[in-house]
């Protein structure tokens, strides 16, 4: 490399650099440095108060209730602190998490935002260094003891606690109506196979056997038939770079969604899940695999889970493995307001906080201590199986797999659902793996 | 001697072409039978759409689904368009205090740079309307972080005046068309004789230009109080909640999870009426502005 | 064309040209600018990375099937959208231009649609585009059904490639079509009518005069038609999202560059997107303006 090569080289970033610096980003003059790792804050003394923003996408219906009652008890709890809810909506937090970018871009983060519990904050915040790790606030407010031994690991990196859960939710459910079921004289199947020698009688008798919707409910369906065919070790050994994506175990597994996808609606890309699981209600399919949302939907269409008018069981083979997703909040590096964060947060993870939320949210606490008699017919049921279930954490839902690696599935998805080759499929997740970093060099 | 050509004199002598007056005779005649048939067909086809989130808007969530679409509502339920006016009403406020402003300002912007690169042509006058034009067709999605640096940096707090500031001047392209082209039909011997009379620059503007400029704002300010109005993206990502436009809210009202279709539709509904207000006061003198040529190329 | 002389007058008018000129140019240039930046880079994640990476993005994205997707899409939507929108604005104009009774109620009722979002034009016309069939017709389907045009019921926007994305376009066109069809309005109304009537006198048919004189004076509003239908086709996203979902099969680059810039994070590959759609936008619009700039100093 010649001296003018490389003075170029040097010199064309630099004034790049410098245009782009001067002409975009100015951090705040003397912006507060948070305390370091495993310091712990002085105990909650009332402060000065001042504004908390608090960022999310619960705009409307159940989880605007929840977010709402949330705010109420930190109301009650910190009256000094006055809540700034600059929720904007979007399905999957698309939107906010535009704001979210733009605003982390300006060193401005709002006190906290809500996020999915697992490498969707960690693969994408925690790399760029933008959150503070809790482990002390956890000792603190004794959470170690309430929150699952399982969980832990799952929302931290280099043993670095990140996220607060809020609530859990399950991915792998079937849902059906009983009656509809008896009228077809079919049973919920318990393992795939059962799933298709079922459908088949069930297409024979001129129903959908499988409801489904847009894209990312297909995603949704493929994260619990991995789940199903590999079991609960086999899935989690797709993330953690222990198992080949390439194996003859994930064909096979990949070749069984090719069947299911062959029994669902004809219709289902211009289906939002809602409307998927609606044709279930109006008897047009006999079942629909969504997340435990879904029971609010029912809910909400005057359905009573308590009389079987719709029925639950988890989606087949994997009875026995809870696949969950947590929402959750954070604390962010320079947040203008350390202590009203704080605050947010001791309320998000209190059982107040919990037991206020999730009962209207429809999904059921972190926490393991959660009131009971707070909760309807199904989500007792979850609270059962959360507490003895195997876990597996979700891909769609940001658990398992960072947003890089999931927008990376998510497209070899799309194109598999346009050319139905599993082949060509398998080797794009592959490559999927191996963009994200995760699996072989 | 320096007596400006007198607005009335310029006005009456060259006028850009008028509306030839409607002929009354032969309104009923065969062909425009047939053609009164034919419009009433797409009548239906662009109302159907209208007519369906109406539909929806009027029932109760418990009533709304892909099956049911075309029932009719068992009732009169204004619950939505209630919780709707409850849920976007704090924010018509912003919407107003961005869109009227920003309309404005960028109209006035276009008029003096049409009129500039109509009438008072130098070298490079060409270059700089290409220019301005390719600014019309940036991808917003891939200037948003410049974009938001930059107005935080000159309007910081996330209020409206960033918001109205980024829409003058994505405006800018977009007016300055519709004005050049406006202004390209008046007829240049105007402009001569009003400059041989002692009129400049500003003369010229004031007494001639801005007196026939009526139909071109009317468009100009139709087309932008529109697209101001509408508009979500810039909305969300350079204003704090207190500021939000009724485009933000329209979007919140949806929820993420669990959509309520009619309270968005009732909402989509109400949102659209300003707008709509605004075509019907101004559409006569939109057409007007087209005919004069606005819009010629 | 007047050219005025005068270096005095020639200062004010670019002093009164520079606030936007300055305007213009931080906001357009200098963002593109930094966007080109960008695409040259290996930012991915929240920490901007302005590692050079030469072309490798844009080399990139020419193998990417779902960039494919988008370029293929982009141009069979802009070609129906564009193609629907000056032919049923041309269709509405000419036929008000009749001055039939109720004129103005029809004009209002095709500009209509032009004020109502994308977004919840997009929702709506998911509804009536559902493509159920036998117990679950339902939308525009049931009313074909209903009113015995069983022929034209179909898969809508679920059709195969690439015809999915064709019918996208009916939306789009549903709600443009009012607007172009008040610029060939405005274009009729200003053909005067003596043009018209010596035609007619000299014995040419009313479809000659509509052809030998009509339309080859509409040309002007047809290229401005032409300029703001393709700038919009090419940034189409909120519809398309509200009408499928982000379904792969309906990609266009402006979703694309959204979803890879925020959901996954990866800005370069994104700006990379992006300064393929600038390109591909020079190319459509600086052939026009040199013509028409070019037609108006011959003039």
């Amino acid at each position: 490399m010649t001296g003018r090569t490389r003075l170029l080289r040097i010199l064309a970033p630099a004034i790049g650099l410098m245009l782009v610096v001067a002409c975009t980003t100015t951090p705040p003059a003397g912006s507060p440095t948070p305390g370091a790792t495993g310091v712990a804050s002085p105990p909650a003394t009332p402060v000065a108060g001042g504004e908390v923003e608090i960022f999310s996408w619960w705009t409307a219906g159940g989880e605007a209730d929840g977010l709402n009652a949330m705010f109420g008890v930190f109301e009650s709890e910190y009256p000094q602190y006055e809540l700034v809810n600059a929720a904007v909506a979007g399905g999957a937090g698309t939107n906010a998490r535009a704001v979210l970018a733009t605003r982390l871009q300006q060193n401005d983060p709002p006190e906290s935002w809500q996020g999915h519990a697992g490498q969707e904050l960690i693969g994408t915040y925690v790399a760029a260094d933008q959150l503070e790790p809790l482990n002390f606030l956890f000792e603190e407010e004794g959470w170690m003891d309430v929150m699952p031994e399982a969980l832990i690991p799952q929302i931290s990196h280099d043993g670095n606690i990140y996220s607060v859960p809020v609530n859990i939710h399950r991915a792998n459910v079937m849902w059906f109506i009983p009656a509809k079921l008896t009228e077809w004289d079919v049973q919920a199947p318990t393992t795939w196979d059962e799933f298709l020698a079922t459908a088949e009688t069930l297409r024979e008798a001129g129903v959908t056997p499988l409801a489904m919707g847009e894209q990312w409910t297909s995603l949704h369906l493929l994260e619990t038939v991995l789940l199903g065919e590999l079991g609960a070790d086999g899935y989690a050994a797709l993330w953690d770079g222990s198992s080949d994506w390439s194996s003859a175990e994930v064909t096979s597994a990949l070749e069984t969604f090719d069947q299911v996808l062959g029994y669902t609606n004809a219709d289902s890309s211009t289906l939002s899940w809602d409307a998927a699981a609606q044709l279930v209600v109006d008897g047009e399919a006999a079942f629909t695999i969504m997340g435990d949302w879904a029971e609010g939907y029912f809910v909400s269409k005057d359905m009573d889970p308590g009389a079987g008018d719709f029925g639950w069981a988890p989606a087949p083979g994997s009875v026995g493995v809870f696949q969950w997703l947590s929402d959750s909040f954070v604390l962010p590096k320079g947040a203008g307001n350390r202590e009203g964060a704080l605050a947010w947060l001791r309320v998000a993870g209190s059982k107040a906080g919990q037991d206020a939320f999730n009962p209207v949210k429809g999904s059921i606490p972190a926490r393991s201590d959660g009131d009971r008699s707070l909760y309807d017919a199904y989500l007792q049921s979850a609270m059962d199986d959360w507490a003895r279930d195997d876990l597996a954490g979700s891909l769609t839902h940001g658990v398992v797999a960072s947003d890089a690696w999931k927008s990376e599935i998510d497209t070899a998805l799309g194109l598999f659902l346009g050319d139905r080759d599993v082949a060509a499929f398998q080797t794009a997740l592959v490559d999927a793996c191996a963009s994200a970093g995760a699996c072989g060099e | 001697m320096t007596v400006p050509l007198p607005p009335a004199v310029a006005r009456r002598r060259f006028l850009p072409l008028r509306l030839p007056t409607a002929r009354r005779r032969g309104r009923w005649t065969l062909g425009n039978m047939v053609a009164l048939v034919i419009l009433s067909a797409f009548t239906v086809f662009f109302l159907l759409p209208v007519a369906l989130m109406l539909n929806t808007g009027l029932k109760p969530f418990a009533d709304v689904s892909l099956a049911r679409m075309w029932e009719l509502p068992s009732g009169i339920y204004l619950d939505n368009f209630q919780a709707a006016l409850a849920a976007l009403g704090p924010n018509l406020g912003n919407s107003i205090a961005l869109a009227i402003p920003a309309a404005a300002i960028s109209s006035m912007l276009g008029s003096m740079n049409g009129y500039i690169l109509s009438k008072w042509r130098f070298r490079g006058s060409d270059a700089i309307f290409t220019a301005f034009l390719f600014g019309m067709f940036i991808p917003y999605q891939s200037i948003l972080i410049p974009l938001v640096s930059f107005i935080n940096l000159v309007l910081p707090g996330g209020g409206l005046p960033g918001l109205i500031l980024a829409h003058v001047v994505y405006g800018i392209p977009v007016t300055t068309l519709i004005f050049r082209n406006y202004y390209a039909t008046l007829p240049n011997e105007v402009v001569e004789s009003a400059r041989i009379d002692g009129a400049g620059f500003f003369g010229i503007f004031r007494h001639i230009a801005l007196p026939l400029s009526i139909p071109g704002f009317a468009v100009v300010l139709i087309w932008q109080f529109t697209n101001i109005w509408n508009e979500f993206l810039f909305a969300i990502v350079l204003t704090r909640p207190g500021s939000w436009p009724v485009t933000v809210a329209l979007n919140n009202l949806a929820g993420s999870q669990i959509v309520e279709w009619n309270v968005q539709m009732a909402g989509a509904l109400l949102a659209a009426l300003p707008t709509l207000l605004v075509y019907i006061i101004l559409g006569r003198f939109f057409l007007r502005g087209l005919m004069a040529g606005a819009l010629k190329g | 064309m007047t050219l005025v002389r005068g270096l005095r007058r020639h200062w004010v008018a670019l002093a009164m040209l520079s606030p936007s000129i300055i305007l213009v140019g931080i906001f357009v240039y200098g963002f593109i600018g930094w966007s080109l930046r960008v695409s040259v880079s290996e930012w991915q994640g929240l920490r901007p990375d302005f590692t050079f990476a030469g072309l490798d993005n844009f080399v990139a994205l020419l193998s990417d099937r779902r960039f494919q997707i988008d370029m293929r899409n982009t141009v069979v939507f802009t070609t129906f959208f564009v193609v629907g929108a000056v032919g049923l604005g041309l269709l509405l104009a000419i036929l008000i231009d009749r001055r039939v009774p109720g004129e103005t109620f029809f004009r209002n009722v095709f500009l209509f649609p032009l004020a109502i979002s994308l977004i919840v034009t997009g929702v709506a016309w998911r509804w009536l585009m559902n493509p159920g069939s036998g117990e679950r017709l339902t939308g525009l389907n049931l009313l074909f059904d209903i009113f015995g045009l069983n022929a034209l019921i179909s898969a809508w926007h679920t059709s195969d490639p690439p015809w999915g994305i064709a019918f996208v376009a009916l939306p789009a066109v549903w709600q443009m079509s009012g607007f172009t069809m008040a610029l060939f309005l405005g274009g009729l109304r200003a053909i005067p009518d003596e043009l018209k009537e010596a035609a007619r006198v000299d014995g040419a048919g009313e479809f000659q005069v509509y052809r030998r004189i009509i339309i080859p004076l509409l040309r002007p509003a047809l290229l401005s038609a032409l300029i703001i239908l393709g700038h919009l086709s090419l940034k189409v996203f909120d519809l398309i999202v509200a009408l499928s979902g982000k379904d792969l099969r309906l990609d266009v680059p402006a979703i694309y560059m959204w979803t890879t810039t925020f959901d996954a994070h990866n800005y370069a590959r994104g700006a990379s997107i992006g300064i393929y759609l600038l390109l591909s936008v020079a190319i459509l619009v600086v052939p026009y303006l040199l013509w028409s700039l070019r037609r108006e100093t011959e003039l």
